[in-house]
């Protein structure tokens, strides 16, 4: 919920797609410029060895090489999937590119080191950086598992001065790693933090006082938490002039901010144009702030909602109005549903609406629904039921994307919604890309439907909350639902699946499935088959996530051939031994295989959680006790 | 009789012998061969040697009886809205645990009138709760209970070799009595200490209930003897509320 337009809805996966049978052979990852391997694990790195000097690399080149190199083929080279490519054509191109490439992404911050990193590529720019795999999520890794950002951020302080863009996702961040990226970027321009942990408002503070270029500022879904007596208003750090700033997005900060110092920075940031509140701020504070910036096309709401009726209200709509280029709304964090007719007049060109944090039923939200005939991303709590999802099937013909979340998450609820508005939005929103659904029942008939009406799907998330539910009208395992959505959706790239299966449904996916690269299981499956047709059916396969399924060491080495091309595979709770994990350790160097032992001392040779993946430096050595590193 | 350093025969005759503690499936466990296939597995620890007090969850083997008459007949299932445990399963649904605090938040607001308000500008009601010597941190949402004793059997259920010590009428550590609370300090058992919002790391049981559940930040749950470096914090601070 980040762009003006829907961002792809796909993950950021690299976008490889064969195999590197030499790897798997031999384990020895080849150091040839004229072989056609892949450069190995994480980004885009690879073992050939590093450039020499300056001096020396210009002696090596004719010069019209490079510069015709340069010029004409990679300066039109963005994408990090055509870069990688044209990196693997020889050793010069290599080293042209990787003086050229000025976006570093890393999908795993273990697959590299950052020495590695920042020595092959001199002239970066913007680095994005990914840590922890999305489980860690569920509370099923411990809190202290790793992916620490302090050494990328003295890495990339000495390599990169002129630095101007932080990504980070799924890192632990602490405010002394702000403090470091504060003070040594003196371009700096863009910090994103989405899933972060461990930083607190002094972090913030070290980036909004030194960083006076600073144009973006996003705090996505991380953990920022009171921390006492250790607060600092970091909105009052912004320098007193003019600023830079483009986007703000603090919504999950769960500390107050300093309203007058908000308001004061928002009247000085002439090109603010994306502004995400958090819930500490009123909906007449919002108005004040809208005033000051109709200029806005994202708007985080904050609260929504009034903790004092005033004598006199604002004319709330009329603020909205203002905004001309309003066209992604979020927040409602504590709505006051009357104050939702607020929103009509930017309605008709919204294409991006996220209400799920707001608890509004089916004619609430068929209020507003109604009129967005532009919409695009539509995010929502389930409190709008069937009815409300057929409001959205009836005028939203351009949706992408749809999440519904639920507000009531327990296994044993009824859930207001279902198959019935499942298959309405799949008639009424052809051009579906992306879902992610819970619901409390479904059924294969409407899935099917929607692998049938909704062909260009890229992203299918489909979590009934019951464990191991059947189909709700036929008992039936839901493996054709999930088949025909496999079979029908050519372009699939991520699936999550849910409800009873069976092999059947793996069998399915392993079949049709050729493209997905994300794949989502838990609670499913009878028997080791289902992995193993995983494995060996999905060459794209990259990002493997299973929890308690009855998969156990056979399945884990059917995949052997296939392990250094994804980026990693998570199994918890399954069925492996410790033995067989060491097994995949032995038969694959280049790969970490982390381990965690049951809690049961009786059962030493049970693992609760195996998580693998490919790496070019080894073993990290900042893992917690309680994680074994198998080799 | 248990050792404290906790042979390994003597586990295996507590667990033949004794209720225990823990989620289903993992109660008892024997000889480790019989595992169920459960949510989540949680078997015995080899501190179980410390458990005098064994907090009485009932139907525990009705729960154990229950998880693996799904599993084994999940395919036959013609009854599809049997749930296959009461207990919770860590991670599920996949719903990240700050939606879940917002939803929560949400529900306390609009129950401003009644008595069971809890602080809703504490930032969501989930907290934290680490166990020394446990790989997992859990997560639990302190709203949900409306007393010590509660929280309690709901630690119990989460961490299968940890009791809260003795904790008189109210639920409230008694510490006018300073050689009761010596005793527990000096044993083996596990104690559940708190961080506060000042920072402070306190015993768990030192204010009423709703003030707890107001002030917790995280809870880690320690061995007696490494809480006694708290105590005599704990017990000013008391003085001073007091």
């Amino acid at each position: 919920m980040r762009d003006n337009h829907p961002p792809p809805p796909t993950s950021d996966d690299d976008h490889r797609s064969s195999s590197l049978p030499d790897l798997a052979r031999g384990g020895q990852i080849t150091d040839s410029s004229s072989s056609k391997t892949r450069p190995g694990p994480g980004s885009s790195s690879s073992s050939l060895p590093q450039p020499g000097s300056g001096s020396e690399l210009q002696a090596q080149f004719p010069d019209q090489v490079l510069e015709n190199v340069l010029e004409n083929v990679l300066h039109f080279l963005s994408s990090r999937r055509d870069r990688n490519a044209a990196s693997l054509v020889c050793r010069s191109w290599c080293r042209a590119e990787a003086l050229t490439r000025s976006e570093l992404f890393i999908g795993n911050c273990y697959a590299v080191s950052p020495r590695r990193a920042t020595a092959r590529f001199s002239r970066v720019r913007s680095v994005t950086v990914k840590g922890k795999p999305r489980f860690a999520d569920f509370d099923l890794m411990p809190d202290d598992w790793g992916a620490h950002f302090a050494p990328w951020a003295t890495a990339l302080a000495q390599a990169y001065p002129w630095l101007e863009k932080i990504h980070l996702k799924r890192m632990s961040v602490t405010d002394e790693d702000l403090a470091v990226v504060a003070d040594s970027f003196s371009g700096f321009r863009e910090l994103v933090l989405v899933c972060c942990e461990g930083f607190g408002t002094r972090g913030l503070a070290a980036v909004t006082s030194k960083c006076r270029l600073l144009r973006v500022l996003e705090v996505v879904e991380s953990l920022v938490e009171p921390v006492s007596e250790d607060e600092v208003d970091w909105v009052s750090c912004f320098p007193e002039t003019q600023t830079h700033l483009e986007s703000l997005v603090f919504d999950c900060v769960e500390y107050p901010v300093n309203f007058e110092a908000l308001e004061g920075l928002v009247a000085r940031s002439p090109g603010l144009k994306k502004l995400r509140l958090n819930r500490f701020v009123s909906m007449p504070q919002l108005y004040r702030l809208m005033l000051r910036a109709p200029q806005l096309t994202h708007l985080g709401t904050g609260s929504f909602s009034d903790s004092e009726a005033l004598e006199q209200e604002p004319d709330y709509a009329s603020a909205f109005a203002a905004c001309r280029s309003l066209v992604c709304l979020s927040g409602f964090r504590e709505i006051w549903a009357n104050y939702l007719p607020a929103i009509l007049p930017v309605c008709a060109n919204l294409t991006s609406l996220n209400l799920s944090y707001a608890d509004v039923n089916a004619d609430q939200l068929r209020s507003v629904i109604c009129h967005c005939r532009k919409l695009q991303i539509l995010w929502a709590l389930d409190s709008i039921g069937d009815e409300g999802l057929q409001a959205v099937a009836t005028t939203c013909h351009d949706l992408r994307e749809l999440r519904v979340f639920p507000v009531d998450a327990r296994e044993e609820s009824e859930g207001p919604v279902s198959e019935v508005g499942f298959e309405a939005i799949s008639k009424g929103c052809r051009k579906l890309e992306s879902i992610l659904f819970f619901c409390q029942r479904m059924t294969n008939a409407a899935v099917v439907a929607m692998s049938k009406n909704c062909p260009d799907l890229l992203v299918f998330r489909l979590c009934i909350i019951g464990r191991y539910r059947p189909d709700a009208v036929t008992q039936e395992p839901m493996d054709e639902g999930f088949g025909a959505i496999v079979m029908n959706c050519r372009k699939l790239t991520r699936l999550a699946v849910s409800g009873l299966l069976t092999d059947r449904a793996f069998e399915y996916i392993g079949r049709y499935g050729k493209l997905v690269r994300t794949l989502s299981v838990a609670f499913n499956g009878d028997t080791d088959l289902a992995l193993k047709y995983v494995l060996e059916g999905c060459p794209n396969m990259q990002k493997l996530e299973i929890r308690d399924c009855p998969f156990g060491d056979a399945a884990l080495r059917s995949g052997l051939h296939h392990y250094y091309n994804m980026r990693f595979l998570w199994m918890s709770n399954c069925k492996l031994t410790r033995q067989a994990c060491q097994d995949v350790a032995r038969a694959l160097p280049h790969l970490v295989v982390e381990v965690i032992n049951k809690e049961d001392e009786a059962a030493v040779d049970d693992i609760e959680l195996l998580y693998m993946y490919r790496s070019l430096d080894g073993p990290r050595d900042d893992a917690p006790q309680v994680v074994t590193i198998l080799h | 009789m248990a050792t404290l350093l906790g042979k390994v025969q003597n586990d295996l005759n507590l667990k033949e012998t004794e209720l225990c503690l823990g989620l289903p499936g993992g109660g008892g466990g024997g000889g480790g061969s019989d595992q169920v296939e459960t949510p989540r597995s949680n078997g015995k620890r080899g501190f179980s040697e410390t458990v005098d007090l064994k907090l009485n969850l009932q139907s525990k083997e009705d729960l154990n009886d229950d998880v693996k008459n799904v599993s084994k007949e999940k395919t036959l299932l013609k009854d599809p809205a049997k749930p296959p445990a009461k207990a919770q399963v860590v991670g599920w649904p996949p719903v990240r645990s700050y939606r879940k605090n917002m939803m929560v938040q949400k529900v306390n607001n609009e129950d401003q009138g009644t008595e069971k308000t809890t602080s809703s500008t504490a930032g969501g009601a989930f907290v934290k709760v680490s166990m020394d010597g446990a790989p997992y941190l859990r997560k639990v949402d302190l709203t949900m209970y409306k007393s010590y004793k509660e929280l309690s059997d709901a630690l119990a259920k989460m961490f299968s070799s940890f009791t809260m010590g003795n904790y008189g009428a109210q639920g409230m550590i008694d510490f006018m009595n300073e050689s009761k609370l010596m005793d527990l300090l000096n044993s083996s058992e596990y104690v559940p200490t708190y961080e506060d919002k000042d920072g402070d790391w306190m015993l768990v049981g030192d204010v009423p209930w709703e003030m707890f559940v107001g002030s917790c930040k995280r809870l880690r749950i320690m061995k007696g003897s490494e809480a006694i470096g708290l105590a005599p914090r704990a017990m000013e601070k008391c003085k001073n509320r007091s």
